[in-house]
């Protein structure tokens, strides 16, 4: 499969004038095939949106390589490269260009050059694919800020990229606006074959990846399948991340002598187990 | 308050004015403050007035609103009038009460004056309420795209515009927050002295400040994440469309032009 992404020993420091300065990011190495969906999660300040920001090349790293679509990111193919990236960050108000919704997807476009026919039906595809559609000519002020952040992923569609980064896009939003932006995610991914990058502190969000990397205090700490890193368990709570929450309750219900599977957690398999548990013995 | 002003409001509609170019506007505005200064009698005045009263009709945008709306401005003619009438001392005295003499000169000047005022005050009004401000941007960077020539930052100046635009409302909302939290921790700038009003203002602008450049900061990366380089190559997603209502409309002001010429004395 074609290697999208490819982090190798990244070294960041926000000081490099600071010979005992901490770096940001410190020695960090994972790949990304496409198509696939990786979570990154993480203490607060442990590196993960200075990752982000090493990826799409708003920064460079002092020492090892960004790797993207298959070319070493360098300043001279920066631009190139950002074409086929999108990034949404948190704050659905700060990254609204445009004065209406159709501007504010167009924005990408322009940038690029893409001439003026083209650009009406990527902006109308675009919003289409997020559901606003109807929404055009809404200034930003009279959306919600679920709303407000679908019309920024439409915004990053409408260059069809190959990889999408999500800067905790969706912590700004309640459950249901959450909701929303994801199942918008999940079913773009089913359709295009896009790989998405999602930096997040919401653990059943996390549990949707094909891999999670764990980062703490800039380096790498685990990676691999939500089940894998799930599974550490204590060592993650001793970073200060939570576990998803079927699992938690397992282990409550273990120290009430009410034995689940370990590696229960979904709340839909945990349901399934509690209902079976009388039946099986 | 803010309900109530005319001055720099946008009022969507469809009519003919409302869907004329923006370049079209913003010269045909240019160009009748200019001709404005042609009249200097009568019937001079009364074409530009009645030529500025057919204008808003062709917008249709309610009088009753524009006039309501521009009651500030009104005070200010008033306040012209007032002062020409009494102090032009020419032509013949038509009305005199105690040491007040009203020359017949100083109320013909008091009203032309009173009219050139209204008449372009009521127009560049027209062309804001008919024109959304984007819009008007949109106009304004087209047509001064000839002064990129010069290094003039047009593209540059027109996006500063718009993104000012944008915020107007965000910044707005963020203000009335924060008067809010720091009302509740007891701050007061609606009584004191002026003093006292002044400094309960600080508190209130140094975190609007400071969220101000958080937000900048990440608007920037925003942009430059979605690949925004500078004006260099890029296409325009707003697109001006130049049609017969725009030739009309300059052709009128033309005829208007040219018949001003020939009434003034
Ligand atoms: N612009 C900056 N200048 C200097 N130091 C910075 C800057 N941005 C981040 N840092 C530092 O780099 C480290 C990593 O920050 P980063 O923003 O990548 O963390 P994060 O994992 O995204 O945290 P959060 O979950 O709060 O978003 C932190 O110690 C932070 O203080
Ligand atoms: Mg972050």
């Amino acid at each position: 499969m074609e290697r999208i992404l490819s982090l190798q020993d990244v070294r960041f420091t926000y000081t490099p004038d600071d010979p005992d300065g901490r770096h940001a990011v410190d020695g960090v190495s994972f790949d990304m095939h496409a198509g696939e969906w990786i979570a990154v999660v993480g203490h607060n300040g442990s590196g993960k949106s200075t990752l982000a920001r090493l990826m799409i090349g708003l920064l460079f790293p002092q020492e090892g390589t960004v790797g993207l679509f298959g070319d070493t990111l360098t300043e001279d193919n920066l631009w190139e490269k950002r074409s086929q990236m999108g990034m949404v960050f948190q704050n659905p108000d700060n990254q609204f260009v445009g004065a209406t919704v159709q501007d504010d997807v167009a924005f990408a476009l322009e940038n690029n050059g893409i001439p003026f026919e083209e650009m009406t039906l990527r902006v109308q595809n675009a919003l289409k694919q997020v559901k606003m559609d109807t929404f055009l000519d809404h200034e930003p002020q009279h959306l919600s800020g679920g709303q407000k952040q679908r019309v920024a992923i439409a915004g990053a569609l409408a260059l069809r990229p190959r990889l999408l980064i999500l800067d905790e896009a969706t912590s700004m939003l309640d459950p249901q606006g959450r909701e929303e932006v994801i199942r918008v995610i999940l079913d773009l991914r089913e359709k295009t074959g896009l790989s998405v990058i999602s930096i997040t502190h919401d653990l059943e969000e996390a549990l949707l990846a094909d891999r999670v990397v764990v980062m703490n205090g800039g380096r790498k700490f685990a990676e691999g399948t939500p089940q894998e890193v799930f599974l550490k368990g204590e060592a993650l709570t001793e970073l200060g991340l939570d576990l998803p929450f079927a699992m938690r309750l397992s282990a409550l219900l273990g120290e009430q002598g009410i034995g689940t599977e370990p590696g229960t957690m979904t709340e839909r398999k945990l349901v399934e187990q509690l209902w079976t548990l009388r039946s099986n013995r | 308050m803010m309900e109530k002003m005319v001055f720099g409001r946008y009022i969507p509609g469809d009519s003919f004015v409302h869907r004329l170019d923006p370049r079209s506007k913003l010269i045909f505005v240019f160009i009748f403050i200019a001709a404005v200064f042609l009249a200097n009698n009568t019937v001079s005045y009364a074409l530009l007035l009645a030529f500025t009263l057919l204008s808003i009709l062709a917008s249709k945008v309610r009088i009753g609103f524009l006039i309501g709306g521009l009651k500030p401005v009104m005070f200010l003619i008033a306040f012209t009038f007032l002062l020409h009438i009494f102090f032009t001392k020419e032509g013949d005295l038509l009305f005199q009460l105690g040491f007040l003499k009203i020359y017949e000169e100083g109320l013909r000047q008091g009203i032309y004056i009173s009219i050139r005022f209204l008449v372009l005050v009521l127009m560049t009004s027209l062309l804001t309420l008919t024109t959304s401000p984007i819009s008007i941007t949109d106009g304004l960077e087209v047509l001064l795209n000839p002064l990129k020539k010069v290094k003039f930052p047009v593209h540059e100046l027109a996006l500063m515009m718009s993104i000012s635009l944008r915020f107007i409302p965000t910044l707005m909302d963020e203000t009335d927050k924060i008067l809010k939290a720091q009302l509740a921790r007891g701050s007061d700038i609606s009584s004191g002295t002026m003093k006292e009003r002044i400094q309960a203002v600080v508190p209130l602008l140094v975190p609007l400040f400071v969220s101000a450049f958080k937000r900048a900061e990440d608007l920037a990366v925003a942009m430059e994440v979605r690949g925004y380089r500078g004006g260099e190559g890029r296409t325009r997603y707003r697109q001006l469309k130049w049609d017969w209502r725009d030739t009309t409309a300059l052709l009128i002001l033309l005829a208007v032009i040219v018949a001003l010429w020939f009434l003034r004395g």
